[in-house]
């Protein structure tokens, strides 16, 4: 057992129901308990989709146990193909279903249903929702994909985009415009907007682009093997990995393809003056693999950012993430709890974090301004404006979504500078979500120093506990910008408990300051 | 004292019931959690479950679970489902570990789930032990929040009737109410009953587990929420006695709540209307306004919370609506019975569901408003059919006069809201 609060990935049914509710024409019948319906709510809130994901839960209750399970099943089974007439269907079990032993698929096959029936074998206690994604794809293109010829006019396969994928929707016409001013057609995009009738026609696509390793590589690997076609290995998020997956592709198809590039502006962004004070910012990157190390390059190379970590939640990318931590000097983090990631941002003290939804919570309880970057995500990142991730307006989304808060921070601190002011008060809210709030609920339980008014809420270790700010010192700290002041405040605590000092007075933070020096 | 309202000719306790099996869209009992932990300010909930049942608690909590959350899962793994005998000292290892970090829980509930039932964890045992271990200063619980037993607000119900055997013994005559209620409606409640002159007033569940909650033959009971079966036949199992009342919702609902309490307290009439004379005046004011939206409307309900039936008989009554059906995913006769008698002859009531088959009831019937939960919504929207998402309503104070106004707004905005768009150009 393993206490958990909060989870980045969902179980692995889940992702079958991501890739269900990306396709058209499929259904899913889920053997699974009362209650497993919660999950239609992530498509219908969350992704605001305007139907009903295209799954039949067979909904079995305690009095059914060791009873008539199996019938329920069958007849879930036959009520959604004479509903629906779906063109395939898929079946398996939940976390349940899987200890009451029906197997669905077994059954599935001896009902005969005029349409192909896929059994899906997800293991709810050992693996999670992306896994369950990537598999389920991989048995439906298994299922229905077979060779073909190829297509007249040079065309390839999107593999990977699924529903509830942070800016799949966004990304799929951005590649898709991208291909087509280098000539090339979109054969199949799947699962996102795929029927299985469309998956039988993956075949005709001289290569495939794998748009999310996370989602897609299983059939891709498989569709490399048994369809003979060639897959890309660079995701084209950012400006360089953009230039590399075009290069890629002119390989694969042996011609020089052409980059359209006359509306990116990242680069010219990025080197403008105002972008200056980015230089040697330090930042943390999390989520998913696949995000983590495109943003961390990025990050280094197009942002000129200093990259004071990275980490995954997905065990799948974890080899890839060490290789890449190895690359930029720093320590790979692998951990789906976010008591761990937490931890390390505590340590790190980064002056942003590039996360999920999980670390723009940790952001704002640490005050460290957090742009997202990976699922998992909530609503509002699922924007009803265009805001793709890769390709040209992908690099020139990611400069403005990162920079965004830095600048509301740097907004944050010259109000906070100005506290005294006599048009800024400490009631006054902050002027960004981003920041955090500088009168603190009373119901919040506080650390120690929010008795002298301060606003750092970073934890103090027991072995430091035991210093005492000196009240001008504890002035002097506030000046300090607050994305730093976390740092400052620590690394002056120890600074003075390794000189057995139990106060700390102006010239113990000033000789912190030098001793700490970068 | 006059008497409660009387039945309508021909109300609804007798309507033969629509009962259908298929695919529930509902929440299990665990969502109940989502609630009780901010009203139970000493616990903490572990659920023993899958994965699955800690995504349901993270997508139902929204943001709540970044704020110390006083609850979680303990995740079962392959090696938990390969031999039992070392699950019990798997869960006893993170129950130590939970306590020792939380040195400010006094009650811990261990709460079943679908997985932990199926492969028969015996979940009352450890609670016992654990409770033994951890004594005096936490007591360790136990109930079911599986989807194979409990409806989304049937895990309350659990969770309060598991813990009236525990209570201590009184022979105090006292009032209990029953039902975790928004503090300032609690607040509200309690206030209006002792102005009524009924001094010794108990609320379960009590917000700290040293409240001196305790009860007996003496004691008489009032339920604030229909879905309480389970804790009602507990409550009876310890001797204490059931007042019979339609819910507090509306200003009619609340005045007949009242009096059904007023009367078992022989409150005089002169004071009844002292007391509540005011109030009622401004419920019915605010209801009125809010309600000039809903008059001659119908609506439909989908089940969700057993809130369904109460509800219905006060937008019925109180706001001119017309049900055509009422869903409810239970309906305990002797809880919602009075209920039942002011919902006037007509909807369909139907318990349980199948939801494709309901579906195509609603969409044959095209109500004016359609109360659902929020799989159902956006899609229903899409359709053309305006919604009111369910789970608000077991969310928001909508119980009691003050917020009666409130509670007819909620189903208001949504028509209010799709007058007021001008978006047929969009579409």
């Amino acid at each position: 057992m393993k206490l958990s609060v909060w989870t980045y990935e969902g179980p692995p049914h889940v992702g079958a129901l991501r890739v269900a509710t990306a396709m058209k024409g499929l259904h899913y019948v889920l053997h699974a308990p009362q209650g497993d319906t919660y999950a239609d709510l992530l498509f219908t809130m969350i992704e605001r989709r305007n139907h009903r994901p295209p799954v039949t839960y067979t909904t079995f209750q305690a009095r059914d146990l060791g009873a008539d399970t199996a019938m329920l099943f069958k007849t879930a089974c036959q009520n959604a193909y004479d509903r629906f007439q779906p063109q395939a269907m898929i079946v398996g079990a939940s976390c349940t279903a899987e200890l009451i032993q029906d197997d669905p698929g077994g059954m599935a096959e001896t009902m005969g249903l005029p349409c192909p029936v896929i059994a899906l074998d997800l293991p709810s206690y050992q693996r999670k929702e992306n896994f369950g994604a990537d598999e389920t794809l991989f048995q439906l293109v298994r299922a229905l994909a077979k060779p073909m010829t190829r297509s007249a006019h040079v065309t390839c396969n999107l593999i990977g985009p699924t529903a509830l994928g942070f800016r799949h929707r966004d990304d799929i016409t951005e590649l898709t415009g991208l291909l087509s001013d280098m000539g090339i057609g979109v054969n199949v995009c799947a699962p996102y907007g795929a029927t299985p009738h469309d998956l039988t026609q993956l075949g005709a696509a001289h290569f495939n682009v794998l748009m999310y390793p996370e989602t897609g590589e299983a059939a891709c690997r498989w569709m490399e093997r048994e369809l003979a076609q060639p897959y890309t290995k660079v995701v084209p998020i950012g400006v360089g990995a953009t230039r590399d997956f075009a290069d890629e592709i002119a390989a694969i198809i042996g011609r020089p393809v052409a980059l359209d590039e006359s509306r990116l502006r990242l680069p010219w962004y990025s080197s403008s003056v105002d972008s200056t004070y980015l230089t040697g910012k330090r930042v943390f990157i999390f989520g998913d693999g696949t995000h983590v190390a495109t943003a961390a390059r990025i990050a280094r190379d197009e942002m000129g950012f200093e990259v004071a970590g990275i980490g995954c939640y997905n065990r799948e990318q974890a080899r890839m993430i060490r290789a890449l931590a190895k690359d930029y000097g720093v320590e790979a983090l692998i951990s789906d709890d976010y008591l761990d990631v937490e931890e390390r941002i505590e340590q790190l003290a980064p002056e942003m974090i590039l996360g999920t939804q999980m670390e723009r919570h940790i952001g704002k309880r640490l005050g460290i301004p957090c742009a997202v970057i990976s699922a998992p995500v909530h609503v509002q990142d699922f924007p009803a404006r265009y805001s793709p991730q890769m390709g040209i307006e992908g690099a020139n989304v990611i400069f403005d979504t990162w920079v965004h808060p830095l600048v509301m921070g740097l907004e944050e601190h010259l109000l906070t500078m100005f506290r005294d002011d006599f048009e800024f008060h400490d009631a006054a809210g902050p002027s960004h979500h981003g920041g955090y709030a500088m009168s603190v609920p009373a119901d919040i339980p506080q650390p120690i120093h929010a008795q002298v008014g301060e606003l750092d809420t970073a934890p103090v270790d027991a072995a430091t506990a035991q210093v005492i700010w000196l009240a001008d010192a504890e002035r002097e700290l506030k000046k300090i910008p607050f994305f730093v002041r976390g740092k400052a405040r620590r690394n002056t605590e120890t600074f003075a408990a390794q000189k057995g000092l139990n106060e700390i007075g102006l010239e113990t933070l000033y000789e912190a300051k030098a001793h700490y020096a970068r | 004292m006059t008497l409660p309202l009387a039945p309508l000719a021909g109300g609804c306790r007798d309507v033969p019931v629509l009962k259908q099996r298929g695919q529930h869209e509902v929440f299990c009992g665990l969502t109940g959690i989502i609630w009780l932990h901010r009203k139970i300010q000493d616990a903490f909930f572990l659920v023993v479950g899958s994965r699955t049942c800690a995504h349901l608690l993270q997508s139902a909590a929204g943001v709540m679970i970044f704020a110390q959350p006083r609850f979680g899962t303990a995740i079962l793994e392959e090696t938990d489902l390969a031999g039992l005998a070392d699950a019990q000292a798997e869960l006893e290892r993170e129950v130590d570990r939970l306590l020792s970090r939380r040195g400010d829980i006094r009650q811990l509930f261990l709460v079943g789930s679908c997985p932990s039932e199926v492969i028969k964890l015996d979940l009352a045992r450890a609670a016992e032990r654990l409770s033994a271990k951890h004594a005096p200063k936490v007591r360790v619980l136990n109930y079911s929040g599986s989807g194979i037993e409990t409806t989304f607000t049937e895990g309350e119900d659990a969770c309060l009737a598991a813990m009236v055997p525990a209570l201590p013994q009184t022979d105090r005559r006292q009032l209990l109410l029953v039902g975790a209620l928004p503090d300032v409606v609690e607040d509200q409640a309690l206030d209006l009953l002792m102005n009524l002159g009924i001094e010794d007033i108990a609320v379960l569940p009590a917000r700290h587990a040293d409240s001196g909650l305790a009860l007996g033959s003496n004691t008489v009971f009032a339920l604030t929420q229909p879905f309480l079966g389970g804790t009602h036949a507990a409550l009876e199992r310890r001797g204490a006695r059931h007042i019979p009342a339609p819910f507090p919702f509306g200003e009619e609902g609340t005045t007949a709540w009242l009096q059904a309490v007023a009367r078992e307290f022989g409150v005089d009439q002169a004071r009844f209307d002292a007391v509540t004379t005011a109030p009622r005046a401004r419920a019915k004011k605010a209801v009125a306004q809010a309600a000039a939206r809903l008059t001659g409307k119908s609506i439909f309900f989908f089940p969700d919370s057993q809130l369904e039936i109460p509800l219905a008989r006060f937008l019925t009554r109180e706001c001119g609506m017309t049900a055509i059906e009422v869903g409810a995913p239970y309906i305990h006769r002797a809880i919602v019975g009075l209920d039942l008698d002011l919902l006037g002859h007509g909807p369909t009531i139907s318990e349980g569901q199948d939801v494709d088959l309901q579906l195509d009831r609603c969409r044959a019937a095209q109500p004016d408003l359609t109360v659902c939960g929020l799989g159902l919504a956006n899609p229903l929207e899409a359709e053309g059919l305006p919604t009111k998402w369910a789970i608000e309503l077991v969310f928001t104070p909508v119980h009691f006069y003050e917020q009666a106004g409130d509670l007819a707004g909620l189903f208001s905005r949504p028509l209010h809201r799709r007058a007021a768009l001008r978006l047929e150009a969009a579409e």
